[in-house]
């Protein structure tokens, strides 16, 4: 029983960041029609948001160790960074602590300009263009991303803590009755997981709630009245393609405690996430989060052992496996609207 | 159509001087000529670095490469000679390789064999390379020590620790430095039987592909042979990337230990994910839960941060060892550098120098002749203590390293500390183990 | 002539007459030159630009014609390549019955994926597709490493049976693949004052094959069941109206595409037995795509192009170091040397990944019809009054 709520939590935490990807996906797709390949490369941009500001924090200057001796003989160095001797030792080692959260407000300007950029300056010339040169362009940026990324962090992941005050884990089976220390869970991934709830359902009132909301409502459900009502969409859909950029890379930030970030994790989460969307149904926000969650519980559950015991492998394949099911039982995915992207 | 595969330096030497100023085309075979596959005949002679360039382990491959460049600098008789000076053979001088002077290509085996292949091949046929050493996985290595074997040219392995490689896939052609999982179970095992005692209940995450399954199988036997019992385990995706359902399993086992059988990006992960989740905070069983990662590297314990302390490992060389074939090399890499060098630079800078020192001494390029100067040739000063390469299965045996994440690192390169220096007599197997058992070396290939 | 008309003739002929004389034309730098790093007329090279081609041409087939973006192809290529090496194991070192079972399993497989994928159109057939192949990749990697060899691949052993052959070679090598004697990794080598040309066996024997699958591809292309896939692609719906049921159609393209793809995986484990899950993962899919639409979506020799392209870049430009680049900027003062290999160095070697994302985006923003438009682009240059003819010749415009 407690393993199988783990596993739910799990799940659930898997799901979020599914679910998020997936999120900035369809709206990409639903809004502008265009399959952006370089999804992933904006979720890994974002998570290196939060390296680059946690480095830009403990920038630091060269202090001599008295005494001590570095592996080639010359005197040893000590870091100081700078912000220690603008706030102060203690001040300054808490900002860096904090360094991940901060990147929250870091991220977001940054991620909206690069989306406006990549929006105006590349994806608006590829609306007319079919979906295969769409793949082509936006995959060629991923790379070029990716490898701008690798020539200045390396190829190793990079570890980016949490601060401390979240390090350590809750132990939720005390608190329903279960023995101490047997359902516990990390306080940054419930963070992880209440920040997805915040965005998704941020995003969902935005879209629902206010008039810029309902004119890209309409604009992805038909483009062409929207423009013929005389509503400059493609101004709203600019801004959309910042908005979608900045949930990746929100995404991205809040990730980097979990794992650490390397250049290549836009890649690995990219294939992943585009199967979610389309087993979501494609264009469907509420599809792309209820897949989000459902493969990373499905997930969670087949890695058990117990599981693994009776079907070999099955750790492998169930994403794929779910998906194939899903895919041949409802032709459109979970939530998919008729005639999207069937052609 | 005669026999003429994989050359083409020499074929052009001689061709130019068969077909000097004449226009003429000239049609040649290398068969007969020389001997061997792309013999060198000119002033240079030429190696091939295949190294990981992209993908996840370009880091390390890049200080694989830092390393070659040192060593090709040191057998020109560039630099302060490095480890030549310590080495206890003294056949090379410092003017090359037979008085040829060691010229390099390099390419980028992205850690997949298919494109690890496409450039050794590359290197042959295009480049004439005579030796080919490098890589950064065992599946590469496997794969490329293969293709070797067939286009007859000798293969220095690079980073590969599966009991495979000079295991069941063995080949003539092939040597390996590097210690392998076997090395890493028997010198881990009593390590960890003195810290945490023989009583304990282990856990295996395993990496779902050979090199897991080889060590996690070391590791059992080894651990278990200690008198500790193996609760559970379970095999892991290699594009797994959140491992959180695979350590929740754990808190409810009564296991008292996790050994992680995972490698490069996977260990930070697997790793990472399993200090978040307090195991090492727990109690089980009246004991202190701990952690154990067979295989570490220093690149990676970068990379998975604080949580590697006190975590113990084995490696197969580690920079602050202080013999002077260690000290040396340090120095002269550090110098050029600017920072310490990885386990994975230090076999390959020493596969070099093993390379041209068998070539020296047989006095010939000729794979067979290198591999009758390879085989059951015993050094010392080259770091880590007197090695064999034995004769039977071209493995190196020598002093394996159990290692632990520092407590209090005073750089960031200094984050491992050396718990044990394990004699190579603890860690020395027969050929026919059953964990190594099968295959066999076939006969050396000349080629051509 | 041979059932072709006269813009197709041509068409063929000069592609076997660019892959007849390959190894001059992919060799124009003489050894030893600063130049002949660019030189692509190495064996494995060559034979990997024709076995790519046989796979883009198959991938062309069923994308080009049906529309359907198949994003799993490279799932038939290994299990082609599986198929070919087990051949060798168990039953002898030539090629013949290797190439025959790699290209009937992958037929058999590509007809069961077919036919469940098939039943969804567009964005949901390629994601299905996708999970085919993923799927296969890692069950190859991990549980299935029994039958795959997993993770170091599957590979040739001295104690393998080879019924019909000899599992050693007389001095105790594993045998190699070859053509009923004729040994796949032969060369003849011609040297003409300082330019060395290599002839291989296995590249001439790829080369055949090669152009027999792209005269196959012709013929489908100008047949009435071409006729029928590209109605499937301009408009299905208007095809179910009409009474016809498009699936046996695109079915068959399904599985004529997949063969196609083994017999590159076949082809590939002939040139070097060895067959890795990782040809089958979602990257190696993902390239086939991509060297399809680099080339030009839809054209008859487009996707030889690009496949080309791509496998010389990973080849070629991969293997450039700084030391290469210090050689040919040395006549240069040194700050100036300096500037210029730090500016170039990115980009090559270890950065090659970069260039070919960068060369991705150039194309497709550049040139939408791919190479084979850029061609037409420099032939219209040059004013010839065949351009447009050329054109009617090498396109079929994509939608």
């Amino acid at each position: 029983m407690d393993a199988i709520i783990l596993q739910i939590l799990n799940g659930l935490d898997k799901g979020s960041a599914y679910a998020l990807i997936a999120l900035g996906l369809t709206l990409i797709f639903g809004t502008l029609g265009v399959v952006n390949f370089a999804h992933g490369a904006l979720f890994m941009i974002g998570a290196f948001c939060a390296v680059t500001l946690s480095r830009l924090l403990s920038l630091s200057h060269k202090v001599e160790v008295p005494g001590a001796v570095d592996f080639l003989g010359n005197p040893q160095m000590r870091d100081v960074p700078y912000i220690y001797d603008l706030f102060g030792e203690s001040l300054g080692a808490g900002i860096i602590d904090w360094a991940v959260p901060l990147s929250i407000l870091f991220a977001i300007p940054v991620m909206i300009l690069i989306g406006v950029i990549m929006e105006r300056g590349l994806i608006k010339h590829f609306y007319k263009r079919p979906h295969a040169d769409q793949i082509l362009v936006t995959f060629g940026l991923a790379i070029v991303l990716q490898e701008v990324i690798k020539y200045y962090y390396g190829a190793n992941p990079i570890p980016t803590p949490a601060p401390s005050a979240f390090v350590g884990s809750f132990d939720f089976g005390a608190l329903v009755g279960f023995e101490p220390r047997t359902i516990i869970y990390p306080y940054w991934r419930l963070v992880y997981f209440a920040f997805a709830a915040l965005i998704i359902g941020a995003v969902f009132a935005f879209l629902q709630f206010t008039t810029f909301g309902m004119v890209v409502r309409a604009g992805m459900a038909d483009r062409e009245t929207v423009g013929l009502l005389g509503i400059n969409i493609d101004k709203r859909f600019t801004i959309m393609f910042g908005l979608a950029a900045a949930v990746a890379g929100l995404a991205g930030v809040m990730y980097t405690p979990i794992n650490s970030p390397n250049y290549h994790m836009g890649m690995d989460f990219l294939v992943l996430s585009f199967v979610v969307v389309v087993v979501g149904g494609m264009g469907s926000l509420p599809g792309a989060v209820l897949a989000g969650f459902l493969l990373g519980i499905l997930e969670s559950f087949a890695s058990m052992r117990e599981v693994i015991a009776i079907i070999p492998g099955i750790n492998q394949v169930i994403i794929y496996l779910v998906a194939i099911v899903i895919l041949l039982t409802r032709p459109r995915g979970l939530m998919g609207r008729k005639g999207v992207m069937e052609d | 159509m005669s026999k003429g595969n994989l050359t083409r330096r020499g074929v052009l030497k001689t061709g130019a001087v068969a077909g000097a100023g004449l226009a003429l085309p000239t049609y040649l075979s290398a068969a007969g000529h020389e001997g061997f596959t792309n013999a060198p005949t000119g002033s240079t002679v030429t190696l091939g670095f295949n190294v990981p360039q992209s993908g996840p382990y370009a880091d390390e491959g890049a200080d694989e490469l830092r390393a070659y460049e040192l060593a090709v600098e040191h057998l020109n008789g560039e630099g302060d000679g490095g480890m030549l000076n310590t080495f206890s053979s003294k056949a090379l001088d410092g003017t090359g390789i037979l008085g040829k002077k060691v010229e390099y290509v390099t390419g980028d085996t992205q850690t997949k064999s298919d494109a690890a292949r496409a450039s050794a091949k590359s290197m042959i046929e295009k480049d004439g390379a005579v030796m080919i050493t490098g890589g950064s996985s065992s599946g590469v290595a496997v794969a490329v020590q293969a293709l070797c074997q067939e286009a007859g040219v000798i293969f220095m392995a690079g980073l590969t620790h599966s009991n495979d490689t000079t295991g069941k896939d063995k080949r003539a052609n092939g040597f390996r430095h590097f210690f392998n999982s076997y090395m890493s179970g028997a010198a881990l095992a009593p390590v960890l039987a003195a810290n945490y005692g023989t009583d304990r209940k282990a856990y295996h995450l395993t990496a779902d592909y050979n090199w897991g399954y080889t060590t996690e199988e070391a590791v059992k036997s080894s651990t278990e042979a200690m008198g500790w019992e193996t609760v559970g385990s379970v095999l892991t995706p290699l594009t797994q990337t959140d491992f959180s359902s695979y350590i929740t399993p754990v808190l409810q086992s009564d296991a008292d230990v996790l050994v992680l059988n995972h490698y490069g990006g996977n260990m930070v992960n697997s790793l990472t994910n399993a200090v978040q989740f307090g195991l090492r905070d727990r109690i089980v069983n009246g004991k202190q839960f701990e952690i154990v990662v067979p295989l570490y590297s220093r690149l990676m314990a970068k990379g998975a941060g604080a949580n590697v302390k006190g975590i113990f490992g084995s490696t197969n060389w580690h920079w602050s060892l202080q013999d002077e074939g260690s000290k040396a090399f340090v120095q002269s890499f550090g110098t050029k550098y600017g920072f310490p060098p990885s386990q994975a630079a230090h076999t390959c800078y020493v596969q070099a120098l093993l390379y041209a020192d068998a070539v020296q001494r047989a006095g010939s390029f000729a794979p067979c002749a290198v591999v009758e100067a390879l085989e059951g040739f015993e050094f010392d000063g080259m770091g880590n203590g007197k090695t064999l390469y034995r004769a039977e299965d071209h493995q190196c045996f020598k002093d394996v390293l159990v290692v632990k994440g520092k407590e209090n690192p005073s750089s960031e390169f200094d984050l491992l500390e050396i718990v044990e220096v394990t004699p190579v007599e603890q860690v020395t197997y027969a050929p026919d183990h059953p964990q190594v058992a099968g295959g066999s070396l076939g006969t050396c290939n000349n080629g051509a | 002539m041979f059932g072709l008309d006269k813009k197709d003739a041509s068409l063929l002929l000069i592609v076997a007459a660019l892959v007849a004389f390959a190894p001059f034309l992919l060799n124009p730098f003489p050894e030893g030159s600063a130049m002949a790093q660019f030189n692509a007329g190495y064996p494995d090279l060559m034979q990997r630009f024709v076995i790519f081609g046989i796979f883009a041409i198959g991938f062309n087939i069923l994308f080009g014609l049906t529309g359907y973006l198949s994003f799993g192809h490279a799932a038939f290529l290994g299990v082609g390549s599986y198929a070919a090496v087990w051949m060798f194991k168990l039953l002898s070192m030539n090629v013949i019955p290797a190439i025959v079972l790699a290209v009937a399993t992958a037929g058999v497989f590509a007809l069961i994926i077919g036919y469940v994928s098939l039943r969804r159109s567009g964005i949901y057939f390629s994601i299905l597709t996708l999970a085919f192949a993923q799927m296969s990749f890692a069950l190859a990697y991990s549980v299935l490493t029994p039958i795959t060899g997993g993770e170091t691949g599957l590979q040739l052993a001295l104690d393998d049976p080879r019924i019909f052959g000899s599992a050693t070679t007389a001095d105790g090598n594993i045998p190699v693949p070859g053509f009923f004697g004729l040994e796949m990794r032969d060369s003849a080598e011609l040297v003409f004052g300082s330019w060395v040309f290599t002839f291989n066996v296995g590249y001439y024997f790829a080369a055949i094959i090669m152009l027999a699958s792209f005269y196959l591809s012709i013929r489908i292309f100008r047949s009435p069941f071409g006729m029928m896939l590209r109605a499937v692609k301009s408009n299905q719906q208007r095809l179910n109206y009409t009474g016809l049921n498009p699936r046996p159609y695109t079915l068959a393209a399904f599985v004529i595409s997949g063969m196609y793809a083994g017999l590159a995986g076949g082809l590939m484990a002939s040139m070097d037995p060895l067959a890795g899950a990782e040809r089958m993962f979602w990257t190696a899919s993902g390239e086939v795509v991509l060297m399809t639409i680099l080339g030009g979506v839809g054209t008859l020799i487009g996707p030889v192009l690009g496949a080309g392209l791509i496998k010389y870049m990973e080849n070629i430009i991969s293997k450039i170091n700084s030391d290469i680049l210090h050689s040919w900027f040395a006549f240069l003062p040194d700050g100036l040397e300096d500037l210029i290999v730090a500016l170039i160095y990115p980009f090559i070697g270890k950065g090659w990944h970069l260039t070919l994302g960068i060369v991705f985006m150039l194309v497709v923003i550049f040139l939408p019809g791919g190479l084979v438009q850029g061609g037409q682009k420099i032939a219209a240059m040059f004013g010839r009054k065949k351009a447009e003819k050329t054109e009617n010749a090498t396109t079929e415009p994509a939608e």
